[in-house]
């Protein structure tokens, strides 16, 4: 053996081949290889996301994975105890009341907006419920699917009232402050781009950091969600010196969002909302659940499972809904409990009413 | 005779070492295929043909032209020079700022030798973070609006939306002008190696550093006037909220590049002062012995025999350094990964490319350092003669 180079080339064939017979696809053909393993995964894989996969896995592990904020009054956000509550955090818990009988049985996971799709990707969460815009990017490049709408949401501007500003056209030059990787950042963008104005952008990590700079008057405004900024300008030095601008300037239709591929978890999560917002339309609360269980109406019957097997279907036990409702309440009481007119955010139903009631919220039926 | 096949140990180390390599690349391609195959069957997008989208986003620092209907691609570039800028830069300052703390450490006087200690104690048992935190509101607390912006001196504006500087402009005639100081820059470094080597070799001296001082000065200022000085201030203008034009320095950057300095210095001021006390106590005598004094003794006998110690922990923190720097984005600096990791990451979905891009950058930058200062250490490295 003189030359080293053959040696080399011929040990890297050599273990290459060896490898190659292990694999368990061709992976010089991925394209049609991939398409082929998924369509025929039926029977192998512990790991493939395939139907009830996924229930399956959280009923072994006796609990829901909920990724959630890292902290958004009326959303998400933690007290000094550690216990969770919003809109986000309901609907977990009214998931895990539908699965296991049991609104305890969910954790949260903390996820900055930067690191909640690899977090979902990955399998860290079984479901993302952290005020995340429905796009189609988003639905349809990272492997996602979105399951509803929580909360009707549009983009807004927080300004300081002494400032003088009155609509976000006023901001043309001004910097602002907002969060990396959001939606945010682009609408922005599009906005001022759009109009042929200047602007300049100051995206933080996350938003403690945005909010001190723009308390300490590094920006003009900061921008996100209108109910992010309501929740946001309380935790001001001074809220009252500050005010939320009128201008909208994105629709932001905010949703809980499950990995692709398992459509009966997909199910699990569309219908527990579902029921929320139908419980509203048939005036189920969670203190006369028990009472309607008995109630003569087909459709309250269906819904709380005392006609059809419409929980066996997606896996559940007949009565899913019931418990559901049990724990957080209906649609409407959700959100008057956690951002309506008597919490400090003071919220109106405005288009999160039911479409009944002049809104947008419109539930297809159980049936 | 030499043993032939497996008996002979060159053939076998052969064999060994390919076969380590080929299992080596087998497993990059087997986890590549597989991180693929999952990514179609998740039905997220792969490849890196994002690259030419359109970014859609806004930047606050930019070195090259850039705007939002700008790519991903030129978004990354965008980012990767503000990493180079943070990094050079605090590697320069960390670096001299470094060896006044390592020096002053073992200053006779004892007030400034505790002092110097106090700082290595106080500034290196801070997290990073902390210190970015900390100067970024420290810079921004005194700061006024821009409404009521300082005005140090005409032009030069300070306010907390940074220093705003008048930006020169060049005109027609400036590529003469810069092609003036960079010859005057090239003839002085010629002037002064050549006049060293004469040195070496006849003995007969020539004043080399003031010639090419007076070169670097003249020359460039004749062809300045030749042209017609040829360029011109642009001064920033007041709009509603604050100044447009000009030349920025942002508060972000500044106290990026603070904490990265002052938290660097202190490693690097250890590093100097172990370098110095290894050196002998004899040589220090025996440079006394020959009357030079204390500065050109350090500078002379000292320094040079210490650096072979130091250069090598020194790569280390430049490296450490410039991979700090990405703790950027928590004070929204848009360095590289605030840009392409962060923003880039989450517009695309696509995090196995953009973090392997991310990751081959900060190794390259790494590399490239390495072998900088290796070369660096080979030079100076004790000759036996
Ligand atoms: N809805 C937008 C923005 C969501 C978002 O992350 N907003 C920030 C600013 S209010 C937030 O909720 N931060 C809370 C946290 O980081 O924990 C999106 O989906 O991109």
């Amino acid at each position: 053996m003189k030359n080293p180079l053959v040696a080399l080339i011929a040990g890297i064939l050599i273990g290459a081949g060896g490898l190659y017979f292990f694999l368990p696809y061709d992976p010089l053909t991925l394209g049609g290889g991939a398409a082929q393993v998924s369509s025929g995964a039926a029977g192998d894989g512990a790991e493939r996301a395939s139907a009830g996969e996924t229930l399956r896995r959280v009923r072994n592990r006796g609990f829901v994975q909920c990724g959630v904020s890292q902290g958004l009054p009326g959303f998400s956000s933690p007290d000094e105890r550690g216990n969770w509550s919003g809109i986000d955090v309901d609907f977990c818990r009214a998931l895990a009341a539908a699965i296991f009988g049991d609104p305890a049985k969910v954790r949260f996971r903390p996820l900055s907006a930067k690191d909640r799709f690899t977090a979902l990707q990955s399998g860290e969460i079984d479901i993302l419920s952290r005020n995340t815009t429905w796009t189609m990017s988003r639905d349809t490049q990272l492997g996602f699917d979105f399951i509803g709408v929580t909360y009707y949401d549009g983009q807004s501007f927080m300004v300081r009232k002494a400032a003088g500003i009155k609509s976000a056209r006023d901001l043309a030059g001004g910097t602002i402050c907002t969060e990396t990787g959001t939606t945010t950042e682009l609408n922005l963008a599009d906005y001022f781009r759009s109009r042929g104005l200047s602007y300049k952008v100051l995206s933080f990590e996350k938003n403690e950091e945005a909010l001190v700079a723009y308390d300490r008057g590094r920006c003009d405004a900061y921008t996100t969600d209108a109910s992010g900024l309501y929740a946001q300008r309380l935790k001001l030095t001074d809220a009252d010196a500050n005010m939320v601008l009128d201008d909208v300037i994105s629709k932001e239709p905010l949703g809980p969002a499950v990995r692709q591929g398992d459509p009966q978890w997909e199910d699990i999560a569309r219908w527990t909302l579902n029921a929320l917002l139908n419980a509203e339309e048939l005036g189920i609360t969670s203190d006369n659940v028990d009472e309607m269980l008995e109630s003569g109406n087909p459709r309250v019957r269906r819904l709380l499972g005392r006609e059809g097997a419409y929980g066996e279907a997606v896996g559940l036990r007949p009565d899913w809904a019931a418990y559901a409702i049990r724990a957080v309440g209906n649609y409407g009481q959700m959100f008057e409990r956690n951002v309506g007119t008597e919490t400090p955010l003071g919220i109106k139903r405005g288009l999160n009413a039911l479409w009944s009631d002049g809104g947008v919220q419109y539930a297809p039926p159980v049936r | 005779m030499t043993p032939i096949g497996w008996n002979n140990p060159r053939v076998r180390s052969f064999v060994y070492q390919a076969s380590v390599l080929a299992a080596v690349i087998a497993i990059v391609w087997f986890f590549a295929a597989t991180a693929q195959e999952n990514l179609q069957r998740l039905n997220i997008s792969s490849g890196f043909g994002f690259l030419d989208n359109t970014a859609g986003f806004g930047i606050i620092q930019t070195l090259i032209p850039y705007s939002e209907q700008a790519s991903y691609g030129r978004a990354f570039l965008v980012g990767l020079l503000n990493t180079l800028v943070v990094a050079v830069i605090g590697i320069v300052f960390a670096t001299l700022f470094g060896f006044l703390i390592g020096v002053l450490r073992l200053s006779n006087n004892w007030l400034i030798a505790k002092l110097a200690a106090a700082y290595v104690e106080v500034m290196r048992n801070i997290p990073l973070l902390l210190h970015l935190f900390f100067w970024y509101f420290a810079v921004l607390r005194p700061l006024p609006g821009p409404s009521e912006s300082l005005e140090p001196l005409p032009g030069v504006l300070l306010n907390n939306r940074g220093l705003i500087l008048p930006a020169p402009v060049f005109d027609a005639g400036a590529v003469a002008f810069f092609t003036a100081v960079a010859a005057a820059v090239a003839a002085g470094i010629f002037l002064v190696v050549w006049a060293r080597r004469r040195q070496r070799a006849t003995g007969k001296r020539f004043p080399a550093w003031r010639c090419a001082a007076a070169l670097v000065v003249l020359l460039p200022a004749l062809t300045w006037f030749i042209a017609g000085a040829p360029f011109h201030l642009d001064f920033a203008v007041a709009t509603a909220f604050d100044y447009s034009g000009g030349m920025r320095l942002l508060p972000e950057f500044v106290a990026l590049v603070l904490g990265l300095t002052l938290y660097t210095a202190a490693f690097i001021g250890e590093i100097v002062r172990a370098g110095i006390q290894s050196v002998g106590k004899g040589q220090r005598e025996a440079a006394a012995s020959l009357g030079l004094r204390e500065g050109t003794t350090l500078r002379l006998v000292i320094i040079p025999q210490a650096l072979r110690l130091i250069i090598p922990p020194l790569t280390s923190q430049i490296l450490n350094l410039t991979k700090n720097s990405s703790l950027a984005v928590a004070i929204a600096y848009p360095d590289l990964v605030a840009v392409f990791s962060g923003t880039v990451l989450n517009q695309t979905g696509q995090a196995i490319e953009v973090i392997a891009i991310t990751m081959a950058v900060y190794l390259t930058l790494s590399l490239i350092t390495s072998l900088a200062m290796n070369w660096y250490n080979a030079r100076i490295a004790l000759k036996e003669r």
